[in-house]
């Protein structure tokens, strides 16, 4: 039932990733051309899918790119690939909710050959249920791809199952003219912030834009405060069930955001997170901890370039702004997958430069991972984002993908709103969190 | 024309249509074999599909089945955990009993009202009917998108209507409000079935009776609740019944506004929340299904009881 | 005793029969008030309604500005269309009519032949059998979600069944469960009612030498028509609103039902509420037609047959 913030399928900036005819947009499509001619190649090293061009082979798909934008952008990926294979591909698209409640049954039943998913350990827990193609294979032919990505692909037994499309970076986002107006400075420090706080709210707006109606955007807060307090190393230890959740440290990071909490717009769980970011957009409220692509939905035609950020503040220095929060999206090939070879042809081909460029061409909103791919036509917003995150010295994925999806549906989602109904009784929520991470934790011996 | 009231059923016709039914022995071959298939196929689908699915799951609530990996017996512990740890359960128990009373003491009664209502001799009765039972036939989808628009914080109209537009009231998310607004909607749609349950119910009564008990001096209020009203033992058994396992079952309006969290649980939710998520909780999930299912049986019991009362007249 | 069912005094219909009733005391301001407090509680029932309709018919831009319940500037039908062809509704519209038509008419078929025998035959285990339809309609349909799966999934189909090769996926499965589940209502219901339907009708066809077919198709169908008339209707808004069935079973995005697409519609339109209000007007519009299609058989019809006097 966890909407995680990249199951909403990003919309891209339209005005100011609409591009011009460059030298740059040229050689892009030259790159197009490029990865359509290495795939026959691809195609017969895997043997017997059958690689050459106008042979009426097919290869199913199965897509939770169900909104507008992203779903022209996949139709433009797998265009290209069929233009440059002549392998047709099927897809099917599923509302992306109802795809992940569905997703152990789809991929028990008949599920597609490639199928989209998210990297992390909501990758890592269906390929250890075995419902995942090994693609380690096809990885030995990927470029461009940094260590940390081909780390999130990889499975509990060291091998790959995933090959990442895009990420997009969780930080502070804001309207620097408002900012600028009022003379508010990026806080530095966790003391910043709350001085900051106290200013934004006296001139009587809200400081944190705040939404929690379904569940999964408060998990971006906490993720935040969690790994700034204590740190990635702990924090990715906590979300494995190997931490104590009645910890002191833990205590210290939901009494930090309690004393931030009267600065963040009421109400929180009867607002969707679109409500929220409408809010910065409207000048109601000052920033917001939210995903770049979501936010970005938000501030569309002239707004678009009036959109910027900032990580969140040092609360350890220890820590620093060590740790980014970028969850990435891509693709698996199902265990069940009715042709393996042509799965993995596919899949070759969605790990290239070419398949982000095309998905690019449509989708501006996200972070390509293919150091290959073609940046030129960037936005000086996109530009950061991408540098953010390039600059981590740790990647998160997100609450619900780095921790068991149960855990994050049935418990901390719960948890998480009856802490912002009710940000008293810190012990008692803790014990009763660790109660129940204690349980479903168990299941895993 | 003074005569007692009549019982809703009639005993005669009852008992020589027991009386008369036939042994099977009386039948040609073709009979049978059309009497076999027809009602062979469908008590078929009904045991597996029904019966057969149920009663696995109250074996796997006594697993930790996962949707995975074999289930292993973990014998009382999903139960056990249900009732200390699992912190949604017993605001799912207290949610699901506002809903049987608030249904039970304001909406079956207020259905009641409007069907006495409309079966005087007025005009535009259908109009009214139809109005009335409009909220019935509409899905989760779009009651729980009018719950939006009404009862939003930001932009709802409720607030608008109130004049809280400086400081609004929180009626889907501040979780000590919810229930009842989203009581007031499940109200809403089940006093109109309710109402046509009861008018059809009301117009099979004989007028004589009525007219008989006016004759006799009886006001219009002692005319129902004397005479009219207890003709309708039967109806009152059917809407008892469903009205409980409408509360029991209550699901939908809940999942479109906020699948079931914040204050808004209910053990329907719980169960496919646990039984149909991304990473499933099957054991756990039926267990929850196990204890509404026992608690709808007692319900089921009586109900049943008054179906074969009736077939035994 | 059928007669009485099928056309019973006329309340239903209304128009002015007073003064009919010899005894009826005219109490004018009486009648004045029930009006005024009927049209008042119908139009609360009515309002949140209305709401929707109303926001459906605005640019989102205005609302956004001027709140729901301001004045309107501009009105329009020009989400309906967008809603339709957006959301590519038609094609869901068609899924729904695949699966809905075939499970209304075989639940309708099963159960009123289940009524028919048991009402008229001495069928062994008549009680257990009545017992086993009408509870199984009570037990509540998550149960049944997990086992029902890994069935489905087990039963191979052919390809022109299903797609898939299994009932998982198909519109079969769907199709199934709906019947399996919807039969027990409508047993309990149609039995009752045939109780009623004097067994000198059916005894008169044997003895002309009419088969068990016969009787059923003949004789008991054309006389149970009030109360099928509004099953027809009940079975049809439930088994059009379900959304769990197809949510659970189905794994092909272009084969969903409209109820469960319109879920899908939600995050599709989220930027634009009164696009989502549209599509939602759309989506109930067919059970509203139904409903004022059927209403008179529907509420004489809808006497659950337990009150036959």
């Amino acid at each position: 039932m966890t909407q995680s913030p990249p199951d909403q399928p990003l919309r891209p900036v339209p005005s100011n990733v609409s591009r011009t005819v460059s030298r740059r947009s040229m050689l892009r499509g030259t790159a197009i051309g490029a990865g359509a001619l290495a795939i026959p190649g691809a195609l017969a090293a895997c043997g017997k899918s059958g690689g050459s061009s106008g042979n009426s082979k097919t290869v199913t798909f199965g897509s939770n790119y169900s909104d507008a934008i992203p779903k022209k952008g996949i139709a433009a990926v797998m265009a290209a690939y069929q233009k440059s294979s002549g392998v047709s591909v099927k897809t099917n698209t599923q509302d992306h909710n109802s795809f992940q409640e569905n997703i152990s049954r789809y991929l028990q039943g008949n599920p597609e050959d490639v199928f989209s998913w998210f990297a992390g350990n909501r990758m890592k827990f269906f390929a250890a249920q075995g419902l995942a193609t090994d693609i380690s294979d096809v990885w030995a032919g990927l470029t461009g791809f940094s260590d940390a990505l081909k780390k999130a692909s990889t499975g509990e037994d060291g091998k790959q199952y995933f090959v990442p499309l895009y990420n997009y970076p969780w930080a502070v986002f804001y309207r620097p003219s408002v900012w600028q107006a009022k003379g508010w400075q990026v806080p530095k420090t966790l003391d910043d912030l709350t001085a900051l706080c106290k200013t934004i709210k006296s001139s009587g707006m809200d400081a944190f834009a705040f939404a929690d109606k379904d569940g999964w955007p408060a998990m971006g807060t906490f993720d935040q405060i969690n790994m700034r307090t204590n740190g990635y190393d702990f924090h990715i230890s906590l979300m494995a069930g190997k931490e104590s959740w009645t910890d002191p440290k833990v205590k210290q990071v939901f009494s930090t955001w309690a004393s931030l909490l009267p600065y963040h717009q009421q109400g929180a769980n009867g607002r969707i997170w679109q409500d929220a970011a409408n809010s910065v957009q409207q000048k109601k409220s000052a920033m917001m901890v939210i995903g770049s692509g979501q936010i970005a939905q938000s501030f569309q035609g002239s707004d678009a370039t009036d959109l910027d950020f900032f990580p969140y503040p040092v609360i350890n220095p220890d820590f620093g702004q060590d740790a980014v929060e970028a969850p990435i999206d891509g693709f698996m090939v199902a265990k069940k997958a009715k042709d393996i070879d042509a799965a993995k042809a596919l899949m070759k081909f969605l790990g290239s430069p070419a398949a982000e460029n095309a998905y690019q061409s449509v989708d501006g909103g996200n972070i390509p991972t293919n150091s290959g791919a073609d940046t030129s036509n960037f936005t000086p917003f996109q530009k950061k984002c991408q540098e953010y995150i390039a600059g981590a010295k740790q990647i998160s994925q997100f609450m619900d993908r780095d921790t068991r999806p149960d855990f994050a549906s049935q418990v901390m989602i719960p948890s998480l709103q009856s802490f912002i109904n009710k940000p008293s009784d810190i012990d008692g929520l803790l014990k009763s969190i660790d109660a129940q991470a204690k349980s479903i934790f168990a299941q895993d011996n | 024309m003074a005569s007692p009231p009549v019982s809703a059923q009639a005993p005669a016709t009852r008992a020589s249509a027991a009386r008369r039914r036939r042994r099977l022995s009386r039948f040609t071959r073709r009979d049978l074999v059309i009497l076999g298939l027809l009602i062979g196929i469908p008590v078929l689908l009904d045991i597996v599909l029904i019966w057969g699915t149920t009663l696995t799951s109250i074996g796997l609530s006594f697993t930790d089945y996962n949707g995975f990996t074999s289930p292993k017996l973990v014998g009382l512990r999903n139960y056990h955990e249900i009732v200390t740890i699992y912190e949604p359960f017993w605001r799912a128990v207290r949610n699901n009993l506002l809903w049987l009373g608030v249904l039970g003491f304001i909406a079956t009664p207020l259905g009641l009202l409007l069907a006495v209502l409309l079966d005087k001799r007025i005009r535009f009765t259908r109009v009214y009917q139809s109005i009335f039972y409009m909220p019935v036939v509409l899905s989760l989808a779009v009651v729980g998108f009018i719950a939006q628009l009404v009862y939003s914080r930001d932009y709802g109209a409720l607030n608008s209507v109130l004049g809280r537009t400086s400081h609004p009231i929180d009626f889907l998310g501040d979780p000590s409000i919810n229930i009842w607004a989203i009581l007031a909607a499940a109200a809403w749609r089940h006093v109109g079935y309710v109402m046509i349950l009861y008018l059809a119910g009301l117009k099979s009564v004989d007028p004589a009776l009525k007219e008989a008990a006016t004759i006799d001096g009886a006001n219009e209020r002692q005319t129902f609740f004397r005479v009219v009203f207890p003709t309708l033992r039967p109806i009152n058994v059917i809407v008892l019944v469903i009205t409980v396992i409408e509360a029991l079952r209550a699901f939908d309006i809940v999942y479109a506004v906020n699948s079931g969290r914040n204050g808004l649980e209910l053990l329907s939710v719980l169960v496919t929340a646990n039984i149909v998520g991304e990473a499933s909780r099957i054991g756990f999930g039926s267990a929850i299904a196990v204890i509404l299912l026992a608690t709808s049986l007692g319900f089921v019991i009586a109900y049943l009881t008054q179906i074969l009362r009736e077939d035994r007249r | 005793m059928t007669t009485t069912t099928t056309a019973p005094r006329d309340t239903v219909g209304g128009g002015p029969r007073e003064g009919s009733r010899p005894n009826r005391r005219p109490v004018r301001p009486a009648r004045i008030l029930l009006y005024v407090v009927l049209t008042l509680v119908a139009l609360g029932w009515l309002a949140p309604l209305l709401l929707a309709v109303y926001a459906s018919l605005r640019p989102y831009a205005e609302t956004a500005k001027y709140g729901y319940m301001s004045l309107p500037h501009h009105l329009s039908l020009r989400y309906y269309s967008q809603a339709w062809s957006q959301g590519g509704m038609g094609k869901y519209f068609l899924n729904t009519l695949i699966i809905t038509a075939p499970a209304l008419v075989l639940t309708l078929f099963f159960a009123s032949f289940i009524a028919f025998a048991l009402a008229r035959f001495r069928v062994p285990g008549r009680k257990t059998l009545l017992i086993l339809f009408t509870a199984g309609n009570l037990l509540p349909p998550q149960v049944m979600v997990t086992p029902l799966y890994t069935l489905y999934n087990k039963i191979p189909l052919p390809y022109w069944l299903s797609d898939s090769g299994t009932v998982y996926d198909s519109y079969l499965g769907v199709i199934a469960i709906h019947v399996a589940f919807q039969t027990g209502f409508c047993v309990f219901v149609l039995y009752n009612y045939m109780q009623t339907i004097p067994s000198e009708l059916t005894e008169a066809a044997v003895v002309d030498g009419a088969g068990v077919w016969r009787q059923y198709w003949r004789v008991i169908l054309p006389l149970s028509r009030p109360a099928l008339g509004a099953l027809a209707t009940l079975e049809f808004t439930w088994i059009y609103n379900d959304f769990l069935w197809a949510l659970v079973f189905m794994s092909t995005g272009d084969k969903l039902p409209i109820t469960s697409a319109l879920n899908n519609l939600r995050g599709e339109f989220f930027t634009d509420y009164n696009l989502l209000a549209a599509g939602s007007m759309l989506v109930a519009l067919p059970t509203l037609i139904v409903f004022f299609a059927l209403q008179r058989q529907f509420v004489s019809g809808l006497t659950l047959g337990a009150n036959k006097g």
